[in-house]
């Protein structure tokens, strides 16, 4: 945000603020060492909000569930935004000094008021004003994030909703203050510091708007440098329907499986040109592919760093031999741009980091000796006597600020875009469980006691109204497609809100379900919000999909 | 630009074995000794956990004090004089470790041998072991029933090692009650309070609720508890399997610092590898993110670099 994509406040921040708004994450069970740090807070007497459709085991460590309708994040924003104004709780000196646009965006939340906003997202107008009050109140304010507010077709406006409460109050910028997206993955920070993104070359910068950065990397490099951004993910996928990308090299991932409507996800890998994975796993992509590249895992069997949600670069170390014929990443891409007749230099990590550090500004003081030595280091650190940051953007601060001033942007509550009907009544939205991993790739590896395995989670509520028994296995459509899946009666859930994993795709694909309207901005898919209904089923089906869901381990 | 808080830290000057020793105020009496080099036993002592002055192996005589004084807990003072080797401590932790020595197995707890040569305990000296009990009879003593052994042999908490899961065992013939699982499950840490103490006196023992196995406890696996356990009453089950089987070798074993592969909080692994196969997973205690705590995937997670199907170390 304000052009850095990290998270702006350290974990141990969290253990000293005063309200933390934990908002579309159910950070106990996916983040669940972070949520040490939350609870180090709570139980030094900081107020713990918890924005969520389900009544997470998150949300029962809360003072205040808000449990808003899936989708209306942007509707409780702007209703707290306004109840904030009205009582004169925004501060007014910190909004002139240092952020832009307040006026517009003061006029865009005006008709939300506390009833419009409960009718809208299903928040008691108490609750709300409550939040509101604590969160503008408070000396220090910390909200973070998960794919709550970012598996949405609108998740870039949902991110500046947060962003403009944060402006509005003058929670960003200072220790204990601040905004914070957790990371899903071990090196999703990294990947975007690396420039594994559209739009940006390593040290976020922009591939299209900095000339001398681009030209920098091109002296560096002996290469010319398009300035012009890339595609995501998702523009990937459109550009494989247009026929337009013939040719595809997949590295650590598995889109055959973690895409939205798998189904079509599959048809497009299948109709590729030539598709090439490079991955520790025969994963279902890999299947189609016409190459297989077997790596290390990166995080045992091989040297590098990963950055994590405080913007802490570490150091992953080799402990394991890997398997005969995986080999290290960077001897991978090292060896086929020899082929291509291109030398990148000794396929060895920490050469590479160098590379980088004298490449990307905020990431020149970080040598392999200090990373070891300091315990990893957080950007941005420029130079070896830095310490790194513990928080982003003290220039906000600064009176004058240094540097542009942080754009307050107005949104507008958007539904989801897979409409409920009298055909598909029920939201389905989905998340991980503690012990479980997106795909089940990696922790289908290991005994868990807590595993179980794919149901259909429903409200005792719907459950009683559709006379559906605990483990009953029922059929579950959307617009997309139908799985089976047993059904587990669960008392976190209202009526009309029913809850899924990705964990068990071999057992239940439960990606034919989800939606693939992607946010333009982002290009994230909807995975929180489909349309459902369920359907109980006739005794031979039942037999018949019994027989074959049992047939299929636990993984 | 607001800058990070400050803690100014005052410091105190204390009298250790006749020798002055300043520390930062509000360490504690183990600090300085520590701070010194001195060796003080502690058992249920851990740095990332609240003192909770169980084991009291740790005790010294402080000036004035009428009794001996937990050194993990007791904070350091301006001027306090503190003997950290009179006949008095020399006595009282002889006494502990040999009421310890005799009533458990501290046969994979550290340091012990050594302590019990220096303070010259002689568990030995109470008797042989009376029988185990009987798998769950210790589970199931009732506070004021417990009967006074035969005066031939020495009370114990034997009993069969408890094996219900995949990920590690609960040997409590081990156990010291120094309660430090328990914090690290309540609220020191995981703040799931699956564990904690049952029981009176001699049959006081950690439970699960009603003595669940772990499977239908709260448990959630995140072996916090193993971490922090002294004496191996808890551990790994691939540890507890490795040396059942003779196999487990410490000197063949490395450590390596890595990351863990999954979420984003960046939790620092140490991965105890030997034979090329990783065979417990810890995590360094002054470690920002991680305070030595993980969760069930960074504990037990790792087992998908090593499923290797027969033969794929050929090449295959």
């Amino acid at each position: 945000m304000f052009g850095a994509g990290g998270g702006t406040s350290s974990y141990q921040e969290v253990e000293e603020t005063d309200v933390i708004f934990l908002w579309g994450s159910n950070a106990r069970e996916t983040h669940p060492i972070f949520f040490h740090h939350v609870l180090k807070a709570v139980h030094a007497g900081a107020r713990l909000f918890s924005v969520d459709p389900r009544r997470t085991t998150s949300a029962q460590w809360a003072d205040a569930w808000l449990g808003i309708d899936v989708g209306t994040d942007v509707a409780l924003s702007n209703t707290m935004a306004r109840e904030i104004l009205h009582a004169g709780l925004h501060n007014r000196e910190f909004i002139e000094r240092a952020t832009t646009g307040f006026d517009e965006y003061a006029a865009s939340v005006e008709p939300w008021t506390l009833e419009r906003g409960q009718e809208e997202t299903g928040v008691p107008a108490e609750i709300i004003r409550d939040a509101a009050h604590a969160y503008a109140r408070a000396d220090r304010a910390i909200i973070c994030w998960t794919l709550g507010i970012t598996e949405h077709h609108n998740a870039v406006d949902n991110v500046f909703a947060l962003i403009n409460l944060a402006l509005l109050t003058g929670h960003v910028g200072r220790y204990g203050s601040g905004l914070n997206p957790l990371r899903g993955q071990n090196n999703v920070q990294g990947g975007g510091d690396m420039g594994a993104i559209p739009n940006k070359l390593p040290g976020f910068q922009d591939v299209e708007r900095d000339d001398e950065a681009r030209a920098k990397f091109e002296a560096a490099w002996g290469v010319t440098i398009e300035p012009r951004y890339g595609w995501h993910l998702t523009q990937m996928f459109e550009a494989m329907e247009r026929r337009e990308l013939r040719t595809l090299y997949v590295v650590g991932e598995n889109p055959a499986q973690s895409e939205a409507d798998t189904a079509h996800a599959v048809e497009l890998l299948e109709g590729l040109d030539h598709l090439v994975v490079q991955d520790i796993f025969m994963t279902r992509t890999a299947e189609l592919a016409d190459v297989v590249l077997p790596a290390s895992a990166s995080w045992c069997e091989a040297e590098g760093t990963v950055t994590n949600s405080e913007r802490r670069v570490q150091r992953v170390r080799k402990a394991l031999e890997p398997p005969g014929g995986a080999r290290d990443d960077i001897e991978i891409v090292c060896d086929i741009a020899a082929r291509m007749g291109h030398d990148l230099g000794p396929p060895d990590a920490e050469s590479v980091w160098n590379e980088l550090r004298s490449l990307s500004p905020m990431h020149a003081g970080m040598t392999y000796p200090r990373l070891d030595e300091l315990g990893g280091i957080q950007w941005p650190c420029y130079d070896e006597q830095h310490p790194g940051e513990l928080f982003l953007h003290g220039r906000l601060w600064e009176s004058p600020i240094s540097g542009p001033p942080a754009p307050f942007n107005v949104v507008e509550h958007a539904p989801p875009v897979d409409k409920l009907s009298d055909e598909f009544p029920i939201r389905l939205t989905t998340g991980r469980r503690l012990d479980s991993y997106n795909t089940g790739v990696q922790s289908g590896g290991y005994a868990s006691p807590l595993r179980r395995r794919e149901s259909l989670n429903l409200s005792p509520e719907d459950c009683e109204r559709l006379g559906l028994d605990e483990g009953e296995l029922v059929k579950v459509s959307s617009r997309r497609g139908s799985v089976y899946a047993p059904v587990r009666i669960d008392e976190t859930l209202r009526p009309g809100l029913a809850f899924m994993t990705f964990h068990f795709p071999e057992e239940v694909e439960t990606n034919v379900l989800t939606i693939d309207a992607t946010d333009p901005k982002s290009g994230t898919a909807e995975f929180k919000a489909s349309a459902i209904r369920v359907d109980r089923l006739s005794d031979a089906e039942r037999t018949g999909q019994a027989a074959s869901q049992i047939a299929v381990p636990a993984k | 630009m607001s800058a990070v808080p400050v803690t100014i830290r005052r410091t105190v000057e204390l009298q250790i074995d006749g020798d002055a020793v300043r520390v930062p105020e509000g360490s504690t009496i183990l600090d300085a000794c520590k701070a010194r080099g001195l060796d003080i036993p502690t058992l249920c002592y851990g740095e990332t956990l609240t003192p909770v002055n169980a084991c009291r192996v740790c005790m010294v005589e402080v000036e004035g004090s009428r009794v001996l004084v937990p050194s993990c807990a007791r904070k350091a003072e301006d001027g306090m004089v503190v003997r950290t080797r009179s006949d008095r401590v020399d006595h009282s932790r002889k006494m502990v470790l040999e009421f310890l020595g005799s009533s458990v197995d501290l046969s994979t707890t550290q340091h012990v041998d050594r302590w019990n040569r220096e303070y010259g305990a002689a568990p030995e000296r109470y008797g042989p072991p009376a029988p185990p009990a009987p798998e769950g009879a210790r589970d199931r003593a009732q506070a004021g029933r417990h009967h006074a052994g035969d005066g031939q042999t020495a009370a114990t908490v034997a009993q069969p090692v408890k094996i219900d899961n995949e990920n590690y065992v609960r040997d409590y013939a081990k156990c010291i009650l120094c309660y430090k699982c328990v914090e690290g499950c309540g609220t020191d840490w995981q703040n799931t309070f699956a564990i904690a103490v049952a029981g009176r006196g001699f049959d006081a023992r950690i439970a699960t609720e009603f003595d669940a196995p772990l499977p239908d406890s709260a448990c959630v696996y995140c072996g916090n508890c193993i971490a922090v356990c002294p004496t191996g009453a808890l551990m790994f089950k691939s540890e507890y399997d490795l040396r059942q089987a003779g196999g487990w070798d410490e000197s063949a074993q490395t450590v390596t610092e890595t990351i863990c592969s999954y979420c984003g909080v960046g939790c620092s692994l140490e991965l105890h590898v030997q034979d090329n196969t990783i065979v417990k997973v810890t995590s360094p205690l002054d470690h920002g993110v991680t305070h030595g705590n993980l969760c069930v995937k960074g504990r037990f997670g790792f087992q998908y670099v090593q499923n290797r199907a027969p033969g794929a170390d050929d090449g295959a």
